[in-house]
């Protein structure tokens, strides 16, 4: 593995993943990753597509079950957890969808709501819905939306919600699966900078899954390239960018 | 040799998929009996699987009501014994012939709806979001519509045979002046808590057959968009052959309870 960087000296892990394997059938996706993230950092995981990247991620919330290693959030490691603190450990987990994944069925207000229903203690007794509601929606600039049915959403409006209802739990770390994939240039921007304001306004951790080297470049604190299965480069946007190696370099050509 | 391994990896994957759905019903059985109960979903999808059913299972058993009357009445009328149409057709649609056709309808409307509506879920990562969101999507979406159209069943093949009655009537009115007070006398004289009941006991039964094996298809569904389509076809088909099954098992089972 190479490594170009020392960002994470003295900092809290919120996050890791120590040698995880995954594979289907004959095809080994994972070899024994390794990832650390940060307390408030932006981590970029970039990969070709069919790397792994998705099911590592999966692998992290508990979607999907790794063959072996370990994975540890805020010193919980999810692989040992029982049905109920998993989900209990998931309030402090976002998770932004590739496709927004909002629920067909309800409205913006409606799709709020649903993480809500099973957290209350997490917010406290007197929480107040609706005023939780309009403030996630306040912060990603739709409240207008709030009585709208997603097919109603631009792609960019259900990214927006989508994003909304990952922080209605107040999560202290977020997943992005390819948050800018599927939208045109200008919508993509404007999503970075909604995650770099959250960010900052919430403090949260990011684990950011894209094949946008835009997106790499303003967002990242730290990147890590996903290659056969492992984590084979480690460092800053402009350390990664600047190497020599070709499977590293590959990455940057654009 | 190639002929042979196909027939054995078919039946493979067929004993395969009873396995999976065994496992699937049991742990509906689990998850349904452990709070927290889901009951305004389960509300909402009473009304949507029963009161939208209302107007196709209505017409299909009016329809099935009338044919079965005017095919019936020639044959009858030949060997003199058309009074005995209403207690024929009233026995045959009680028992039989209403349960069966609602069960169909609602396996190819309700079934078809719960593997299209959950395998696009799947797919479009619905359920996983509800999953990472703390929520136990298996209570929300499944023990809610499968307790929904086992309970709303019933109630559509009671709403079924009396429309089929209603057609029976309106054939016999037409075509022998018969009254509806004498009509449907003769009908209630020839019923008995012994068709009634095993009757509505076996709707329960086709309920659950439609409830669970449309959210099983749809709940597992794979391979995109195509899969979607693949899992409410293959819904209906699995569904309706069920039906028969269970059908068969009933009818094998409340012939005992006579016998007695």
């Amino acid at each position: 593995m190479i490594t170009t960087s020392n960002i994470s000296d003295h900092k809290t892990i919120v996050l890791k993943i120590k040698n995880l394997y995954k594979s289907f059938g004959d095809n080994n996706v994972l070899n024994g990753f390794n990832l650390e993230l940060y307390q408030g950092e932006n981590l970029v995981i970039m990969g070709k597509s069919g790397s792994g990247k998705s099911v590592m991620i999966k692998c992290l919330v508990g979607l999907m079950e790794a063959d072996s290693g370990s994975i540890s959030v805020m010193q919980n490691d999810i692989t040992t957890l029982d049905r109920e603190s998993l989900d209990i450990l998931r309030a402090d987990i976002g998770f932004l969808f590739q496709g927004s994944a909002l629920y067909d069925s309800m409205t913006v207000r409606e799709n709020l709501e649903f993480p809500l229903r099973r957290h209350t203690k997490k917010l406290g007794d007197n929480i107040n819905t609706e005023e939780l509601v309009i403030e996630a929606l306040e912060n990603v600039g739709l409240v207008s939306a709030i009585d709208l049915m997603p097919s109603e959403l631009s792609g960019g409006m259900k990214r927006r919600v989508a994003l909304a209802r990952t922080l209605i739990l107040r999560p202290k770390i977020i997943l992005y699966d390819e948050p800018t994939s599927g939208l045109d240039p200008i919508t993509a921007k404007e999503i970075i900078i909604l995650m770099q304001d959250i960010q900052k306004a919430y403090g949260t951790s990011s684990l950011i899954i894209t094949h946008d080297v835009d997106c790499a470049r303003v967002i990242s604190d730290r990147m890590i390239l996903l290659i056969d299965g492992v984590d084979y480069a480690v460092g800053t946007f402009k350390t990664l960018s600047a190497s020599a190696d070709p499977k590293i370099k590959a990455f940057f050509k654009q | 040799m190639l002929k042979y391994n196909s027939i054995r990896e078919k039946l493979r994957s067929f004993f395969m998929e009873i396995g999976e759905l065994s496992f699937f019903t049991f742990r509906f059985f689990k998850e349904s009996l452990k709070p927290p109960f889901e009951f305004k979903e389960l509300l909402h999808q009473c009304y949507n699987m029963g009161n939208r059913s209302l107007l196709l299972v209505g017409l299909t058993g009016f329809i099935i009501g009338l044919v079965l009357t005017l095919q019936t009445r020639p044959t009858l009328m030949e060997f003199g014994a058309v009074s005995w149409m209403p207690s024929m057709v009233g026995i045959s649609i009680v028992r039989e012939i209403g349960p069966i056709i609602t069960a169909l309808v609602c396996a190819g409307r309700i079934g078809s709806g719960l593997g299209a509506e959950l395998g696009s879920m799947r797919v479009t990562e619905q359920i996983d979001a509800m999953e990472v969101s703390g929520t136990n999507p298996f209570k929300f979406l499944v023990v809610t519509r499968v307790v929904a159209v086992t309970l709303m069943l019933p109630l559509l093949v009671i709403f079924g045979d009396t429309l089929a009655l209603l057609g029976s009537y309106l054939v016999e009115n037409v075509k022998g002046n018969v009254s509806f007070t004498l009509y449907f006398n003769q009908v209630f004289n020839s019923l008995e808590f012994g068709d009634i009941i095993p009757a509505t006991i076996k709707s329960f039964f086709f309920g659950l057959a439609i409830g669970l094996v449309g959210c099983f298809k749809g709940y597992y569904c794979k391979k995109g968009t195509v899969g979607v389509g693949k899992a409410a076809n293959s819904a209906v088909v699995f569904t309706s052959l069920l039906l028969f099954i269970i059908d068969f098992i009933a009818v094998f089972v409340t012939d005992i309870f006579y016998d007695l």
